[in-house]
């Protein structure tokens, strides 16, 4: 196990190096930045000078050691937007986009495994096809759109959530919703078909032989087997929920990292927009890394592996 | 000797989207306690789904199993295995009947540790505890061989070998001590000196815990120094059954023959050649309506073309489905 | 002695590659038609690809024909609407029903050429990939993981920001974006099937590499890159529909769902109905487009194709 953690570990660190040199390139070679970031009226002078105060005009390989030696030490720039450094913003937005994606995460977990199990062991199903239905669904509903719905349905009209900020406990219910949705269906089919393939499997048939109750062969045997097809997955979507909440967070005007990146990008905050980018991305692939790791634990072919 | 295990007219058949499989016609057999019953034949047809019928453990969509009876006998009372509820059922999986499987790597779960696999068939039985489980696992698996136990408890199946995996597997089978012992082909998958090994060790337990066995196998060599009986199986039916060294001296149906002529023998000379049988397979999806195996025979005659021949004595404790006296070289 | 007669002749267990062209499409076809999921899936598709190419026919108005007096007009079976405007109009008074027809266009444009540009990148760079092994595939595999690993709805929503709003900045953006997922794909198959025993034997008779690509590998590429695009192209119009929520898709003048859903946010209290049919247009297509996926990937994946009900 040892040495398949270490490989991730350093492709990790690759893929890490990687993503700076991307987000830094990406943000220069779409256009001068200097240019995009002053407003339109700006005359060339003021162009200029702008430049040079941000050192846009070093050669780029000074400006990347300059940017990844910063990141190292945490300092990623600063905000042009609120002219204080990037990271302590960063970091003040983090929590509540965790909270965020921690609920919609634990709801697609609670009902899309359940269902997904009660679906594949038994194909055809009411059961089955209710959860084939929701699989399917959640996978074909646009999640912002599902969030105005939701919106109108439970915060206008019947009044039990509301409809943005995040002020009382319960105003996580309706983005969590909202960002779990595709996560759910995805999980739904995923675990009805990784239940019955392995329903299907001789150590199965083992356990039937051996007269044991139903509930004990599903939840112990075939759960078990089930969970490492799952957790990568469910590893994967929580990164994706964590960076991809800029819609959800805009809609229901919840104060986390997407809706900082939106606002950024309204206000051409290109520093900010950079240092967001680094961020998230660390946070994806440390998130796999940890995703890895899970799955070595719970494998114990990888896990004891000759 | 008293029976116990009845077989009678078991018919199983599997609905496919090409077509009806009519993988068992017709089996019936006895079992007397303490006996071991050789089930031999080719694959297909119809050993392995004779035995998971009777535990049923065929999988319901696409198979059934259309009619016949099993009764398995408990002192004086008797039950038919193919009428229990499924609660019932499961009382006997494992707790009157244990099942060994072919192939030991995925017949065992990866993800658990092949002790709890042994020790919940225990729990489930014989209401034992965590603590008492594992004890009597420990022992069970010094007892089918497994060397350095309490460290091996918490192994994990890959980490065994196949004839390591094979045993704990017999482990898990008579873990309850069961009246009678399934075994489906458990050392086709196995090098051959760790065959013989496994062979010995069931010998051993089916002496030490009075076991009735069935020996599912392809392999006619196995059978000789293990069964007491063999019934032979072709196309989803019986077509000879005997004592066990009557059948080696003196096969009568064809295919037996052919399949004795087709076994290298040791103590003979190398200058015979092997005879193998000709022909294919038959054909489950539309089983004739005469006999099976006549395409293959070379003694047929236009009797064997019309009906299909009823599983008959024809001496002392040797019954044959064969129109044809090979013996003699004329028909019955 | 008579032969048993146990070669099953039934079509779907004998040489299928050996069949023409003709009966394979018919063989699909009929497969379809057993298979109701498959059947919903691609007369949605056909629905919304119909109103994309009959747009002008099918309109009762012209998308961008304003009606200031009857602006936000519910739809037409409620108390204040009328059946000129079956599914009412939004804030600038124009018709419903024909901006959510006309919108079809961007997004099915956008998904069809979006993943026509990922799916021949994809196919470009994977094959290299898979052909040339070693180093080259070791770096370009080890390129499609830092891109994957990127927020990718971040770069997309900073890169449609920076090059501004343009059918053609969208289709490229999602088509350069999504490419590695083609490109992992093709790779992939790729790489089992120079793998596979029937290639290897290939070779030993002397059958040259561009046969073997074309005879082989290109076929058993077909299935799995359809799928992918197939949900692919789903998830483009998703993405479409958010860049537009933004107002960083299609220029404001031009209809499309995304846009759409943008402009009926203001008004979800006072006019909810103008955000609700472009969200259930994209629903739909979705839906379809799903449900073609699946039912392609049952009928193309060879694994599945022999054992086939």
């Amino acid at each position: 196990m040892q040495q398949y953690l270490l490989s991730r570990l350093f492709q990790s660190v690759l893929v890490l190096l990687g993503v700076f040199v991307l987000v830094f390139f990406m943000v220069r070679v779409t256009g001068d930045p200097a240019s995009l970031m002053m407003p339109r009226e700006a005359s060339p002078e003021d162009i200029q000078a702008f430049r040079h105060k941000m050192g846009f005009d070093r050669p780029l390989i000074v400006q990347f050691l300059d940017f990844l030696a910063g990141a190292v030490v945490g300092d990623f720039g600063n905000s042009l937007h609120y002219k204080t450094p990037a990271l302590p913003l960063i970091l003040e937005r983090l929590p509540a986009t965790v909270e965020l994606a921690t609920a919609a995460l634990l709801l697609a977990v609670c009902v899309a495994v359940p269902l997904g199990l009660i679906g594949g062991s038994r194909p055809g199903s009411l059961w089955d096809t209710i959860g084939r239905a929701v699989g399917l669904f959640g996978q074909s509903v646009p999640n912002f759109w599902l969030a105005l719905v939701l919106i109108i349905f439970f915060a206008v009209r019947l009044r039990w959530f509301p409809s943005f900020g995040r002020d009382q406990p319960k105003s996580v219910v309706l983005p969590a919703v909202a960002l779990g949705v595709f996560t759910l269906g995805q999980l739904v089919r995923l675990t009805r078909s990784a239940v019955l393939e392995i329903r299907g499997e001789d150590y199965i048939r083992t356990a039937r032989s051996k007269g044991l109750a139903p509930r004990v062969i599903y939840i112990k045997h075939v759960l078990r087997n089930a969970a490492i097809a799952l957790v990568s997955v469910i590893g994967v979507q929580f990164g994706y929920m964590l960076g991809g909440s800029i819609y959800i967070e805009t809609i229901f005007a919840w104060p986390g990292l997407g809706r900082l990146a939106a606002d950024s990008i309204g206000v051409r905050d290109f520093p900010m927009v950079q240092a967001i980018a680094v961020f998230t991305s660390l946070v994806v692939v440390a998130l796999n890394l940890l995703t890895d790791v899970a799955y070595a634990l719970i494998d114990p072919r990888i896990r004891y592996g000759d | 000797m008293s029976p116990i295990l009845q077989v009678r007219n078991l018919v199983t058949r599997f609905d496919t989207v090409d077509g009806i499989v009519h993988a068992v016609n017709g089996v019936s057999f006895d079992l007397e306690e303490g006996e071991t019953l050789a089930i031999v034949g080719e694959s297909g047809c119809g050993k392995t789904v004779t035995v998971l019928s009777l535990l049923r453990l065929i999988p319901e969509p696409p198979g059934r199993i259309e009619s016949g009876e099993a009764m398995l006998y408990e002192g004086a009372a008797r039950r038919d295995l193919l009428k229990l509820s499924e609660p019932e059922m499961r009382h006997i999986r494992g707790g009157r009947i244990g099942f060994i499987f072919q192939d030991p790597m995925t017949s065992l779960n990866p993800v658990l540790t092949i002790g709890e696999q042994i020790a919940e068939s225990l729990v489930e039985h014989l209401g034992m505890d965590r603590d008492q489980a594992c004890e009597h696992t420990i022992k069970l698996l010094a007892r089918v061989g497994i060397p350095d136990p309490e460290k091996r408890y918490s192994n994990y199946p890959h980490q065994f070998s196949g004839g390591m995996r094979q045993r704990a597997m017999i482990a898990i089978a008579i873990a309850c001590t069961p009246e009678i012992l399934i075994a489906d082909e458990p050392t086709t998958a196995l090098d051959v000196t760790v065959q013989a090994q496994i062979v010995d060790l069931v010998k051993h337990l089916r002496t030490e815990l009075g076991m009735a066995v069935i020996w599912i196998t392809h392999d006619l060599g196995v059978v000789a120094g293990l069964a007491d009986w063999v019934q032979v199986m072709y196309g989803g039916m019986v077509v000879e059954r005997a004592f066990v060294d009557y059948l080696y001296e003196r096969p009568q149906h064809p295919y037996t023959i052919g399949l004795l002529g087709a076994l290298p023998g040791l103590d003979r000379k190398g200058t015979r050649r092997l005879v193998s049988i000709e022909g294919t397979p038959p054909e489950l999806m539309r089983p004739p309506s005469h006999c099976q195996f006549a395409p293959r025979c070379s003694y047929a005659f236009d009797r064997c073309w019309q009906e299909i021949p009823p599983l008959l004595p024809v001496g002392v404790r040797h019954e044959v489905a064969c129109f044809f006296n090979v013996e003699k070289g004329r028909p019955w | 002695m008579r032969e048993s007669a146990t070669c099953d002749l039934r079509p779907v267990t004998c040489d299928l590659e050996a069949r023409g062209l003709r009966y394979r499409l018919g063989r699909l076809l009929r497969l379809l038609w057993r298979d109701r999921s498959g059947m919903l899936g691609l007369t949605l598709f056909v629905l919304v690809a119909v109103a994309a190419v009959f747009s002008p026919w099918l309109s009762p108005h012209g998308p961008l024909d304003q009606h200031l007096s009857i602006s936000k007009q519910p739809p037409a079976w409620s108390a204040d609407g009328n059946w000129d405007y079956p599914l009412g109009t939004d804030n600038l008074g124009r018709d419903l029903l024909s901006r959510v027809i006309y919108g079809s266009r961007v997004s099915l444009t956008v998904g069809f050429f979006g993943v026509l540009i990922a799916g021949s990148i994809g196919l470009v760079v994977g094959l290299i990939s898979g052909y040339a092994g070693g180093r080259v595939d070791g770096i370009i595999m080890g390129a499609i993981n830092i891109i994957l690993a990127l927020p990718y709805l971040l770069f997309v929503v900073f890169i449609a920001a920076i090059l501004g709003r343009s059918l053609l900045n969208v289709i490229l953006i999602f088509g350069i974006t999504d490419s590695p997922i083609f490109a992992r794909v093709t790779r992939g198959e790729v790489l089992r099937i120079r793998r596979s025993g029937y290639v290897e034997s290939a070779k030993s008779v002397g059958v040259s590499e561009w046969r073997i690509l074309f005879d082989h590998i290109m076929p058993n590429l077909i299935g799995p890159l359809i799928t992918l695009a197939t949900f692919e192209m789903s998830a483009m119009i998703f993405y479409e529909a958010g860049l537009g929520f933004l107002g960083l898709s299609v220029p404001p003048s031009v209809p499309s769902w995304g846009n759409m859903l943008s402009a009926g946010r203001k008004y979800l209290t006072s006019a909810p109905w103008i955000a609700t049919w472009p969200g259930l247009a994209i629903m739909f297509t979705s839906l379809g487009m799903n449900l073609l996926g699946d039912w392609l990937r049952d009928v193309l994946d060879p694994r599945l194709r022999r054992a086939r009900k």
